[in-house]
């Protein structure tokens, strides 16, 4: 198990800077995720740590060693592709044993390997096939397999499951996490899937415009988002902001109007323009007696998904609003419905975005 | 009702021709060049293969005998086919080589592609023309380019390379292969085919530059360096201007430039054995056959498709 310690690094592509700075240590063993919209610089980040792209500044230590200079093939890791990458014209078998054979490892240790990685991963009866005799899944299993038998100290991912259908992305995300859970190498893993990252990171890191908006656990980045890019982009539907005004200041007590309504919170320090209320979905109720009161919401569409029902709709300012119940709730169009919230679960976002500590006055 | 039929049945096909004529219309011009210009002539000329014809009387019935004289008491036919398959089995390869060398260097990224690009393809627009074909005889001529090059280089005096038998013939593949344009625009297509991750992955399994040559770009690009060989084989085989305007129609010296297709000629328009011709046409479509056939025969030991 590996440790890896990213410095400052940077990505330039001309003057164009691409990554700004990132400063990140993984532990070993550790299964952390690169998580944030196309374009974030998450790939490129991983692509920098394979040594696939130079590091334009900064740097990259893996196991305490220096590695900005090292060429890919010597960095111990092992990379799965988006596309797989297999080589199309070799059987499985040679495209697993490609890079033990290319290290000119003896032919009898090469077939240990390949076998054993191909029974982990239930691939053995396909080992004499190629490529395009595999369905999406079984290629991807290939292209894991291939990084298992380098043995490698560190596994970067390269949103290896956005090729497979949703069904299949389920189970080869829970084979993912027993791999890691049997073998504990290190992992980085590319995504923009947030259920991905929730689902197998022991760390999240959330990328935007080349920088780290916020690394943590999943349920911290979840429950305290730093800002509101991170908590935008964790939770789905996405979390609700809801523009408010600082209606009254008493000590530490401040009052906010939504739409109307007055909410009692204490632990603003901001400034009091441009102040936005976070409330996930989830966490709103309808008609129900517990919880702070938020006002009227008009549904305007109803999603029923079987155990939850989503509404869609406005309140009475017209900012629009989504709420998801838990069960099949019988709400129509055009009804309205009465809105509450904890608002222990609730943030408060300042102008720049960033969010202010908030507890219920 | 089945009175009325009949006359419905009538109208309903006459509206069925009238709208595929249109259609036919658009065809027709090439309808009539491929039945007058290929499929009647290719006819004929497997008609006049087993006659003796002259031009100048009508055609005699002499059954196999053009081929059987082929076969078995022709000498410049078999030294039409050494110097055809010499010129075949050196400057395909050659060509193939220097085309895919040409392309891979290409596919570096460099400045200026484009120009590099038409500079290189150039010769093969203008290649095959008898200008050109005139112009490599100033080249390699006694008193030539080449010589004064080598003399003013190395104070070597060369022989005439177009006048000396052993030679002659490799100025003709030289020109072939100068002219590796096409085939190395086709390269350039298939090596940008091949997905940059493959690469990458090779990388991260360790492997070179040669290594990665060897075990993903030149398999990979199997099927256009098989597309490239047959192509480049059967224009090989069909070869005549070069050796016409070098050797001035003679194929000389020697027959040491008398390609198949010039001994063809020289059978049909100076000897006016249009029979033999034929017959010698037909057998050069059998070659060109029967290699095509092997190509594709041996193409699944080789050739690795992706799907």
């Amino acid at each position: 198990m590996t440790s890896l310690a990213l410095t400052g690094i940077k990505k330039s592509y001309g003057a164009i800077d691409i990554i700004h700075g990132v400063d990140l240590a993984i532990e070993p063993g550790e299964f952390v995720v690169f998580v944030g919209p196309s374009g974030c610089g998450k790939s490129t980040l991983l692509r920098m740590i394979a040594g696939l792209e130079p590091i334009t500044g900064g740097e990259l230590r893996i196991a305490g060693a220096r590695m900005n200079e090292v060429s890919a093939a010597e960095r111990g890791i092992a990379m799965v592709f988006q596309s797989y990458a297999l080589y199309p014209h070799m059987s499985v078998y040679k495209n697993m044993s490609f890079g033990l054979e290319t290290a000119r490892m003896p032919k009898a240790e090469i077939d240990l390997r390949v076998r054993k990685a191909a029974e982990i991963l239930q691939i053995t009866k396909l080992l004499d096939r190629k490529p395009k005799q595999l369905s999406g899944g079984q290629r991807q299993r290939v292209a894991i397999g291939r990084a298992i038998v380098r043995d490698p100290q560190v596994f970067l991912f390269d949103e290896p499951l956005s090729n497979l259908d949703a069904e299949l992305r389920v189970q080869t995300r829970v084979e993912i996490a027993k791999l890691h859970a049997d073998i504990g190498a290190t992992m980085i893993y590319v995504t923009h899937d947030q259920v991905e990252a929730m689902t197998l990171a022991d760390r999240i890191v959330v990328l935007n415009g080349g920088r780290i908006e916020q690394a943590g656990t999943p349920l911290e980045i979840y429950n305290t988002p730093a800002n509101r890019f991170v908590a935008g982009f964790i939770g789905s539907p996405k979390m609700n902001f809801l523009n408010v005004s600082v209606d009254g200041r008493a000590g530490e007590a401040v009052t906010l109007d939504l739409a109307g309504t007055k909410l009692a919170v204490r632990g603003i320090d901001a400034r009091p323009e441009g102040l936005c209320l976070g409330v996930r979905p989830e966490h709103l109720d309808v008609g129900s007696d517990r919880g702070t009161p938020l006002g009227a919401m008009i549904a305007t569409h109803v999603e029923q998904l079987g155990g939850q029902t989503i509404v869609y709709g406005s309140l009475k300012d017209r900012q629009p609003i989504v709420a998801t119940l838990n069960g099949q709730k019988s709400v129509r169009a055009g009804e309205e419905l009465r809105l509450t919230a904890d608002l222990a679960q609730c943030h408060v976002f300042d102008a720049g975005g960033r969010r202010v500590a908030v507890q219920s006055a | 009702m089945l009175v009325d039929d009949v006359p419905h049945r009538r109208v309903h096909r006459w509206t069925h021709l009238r709208q595929h004529l249109a259609g036919y219309g658009f065809l027709s011009p090439w309808l009539l060049g491929f039945f007058v210009l290929t499929l009647g002539p290719a006819a004929s000329s497997l008609y006049l293969s087993l006659t003796d014809y002259g031009l100048m009387s009508a055609p005699r019935w002499v059954g196999a005998d053009n081929y059987m004289q082929i076969a078995t008491s022709d000498p410049r036919f078999r030294a039409a086919m050494n110097v055809t398959f010499t010129y075949v089995l050196l400057s395909v390869p050659l060509k193939l080589v220097f085309a895919l060398a040409v392309a891979i260097l290409l596919n570096r990224g460099l400045r200026g592609l484009n120009w590099f690009r038409a500079i290189f393809y150039l010769p093969s627009l203008i290649g095959g023309s008898v200008a050109i074909a005139v112009l490599w005889r100033q080249v390699f001529a006694g008193d030539g380019i080449l010589n004064q090059v080598l003399m003013a280089l190395f104070s070597y005096e060369g022989p005439s390379w177009i006048a000396n038998p052993s030679t002659s013939i490799y100025t003709l593949i030289a020109l072939a292969v100068w002219q590796f344009g096409s085939s190395m625009i086709i390269f350039l297509a298939g090596l940008r085919q091949i997905p940059q991750d493959m690469y990458e992955a090779a990388s991260i399994d360790g492997a070179g530059r040669s290594r990665q040559f060897f075990k993903i770009t030149l398999p990979l690009l199997t099927p256009v360096i098989f597309f490239n060989a047959v192509i480049l084989t059967i224009d090989a085989f069909k070869a005549f201007t070069p050796a016409f305007v070098i050797s001035d129609g003679t194929g000389g010296p020697i027959d040491s430039t008398l390609f198949y297709t010039l001994y063809l000629y020289q059978e049909a328009f100076t000897n006016f054995r249009f029979g033999y011709a034929s017959a010698l046409a037909w057998v050069l479509v059998a070659i060109i056959a029967a290699f095509t056939a092997l190509s594709f025969l041996s193409a699944k030991y080789w050739v690795h498709y992706d799907d």
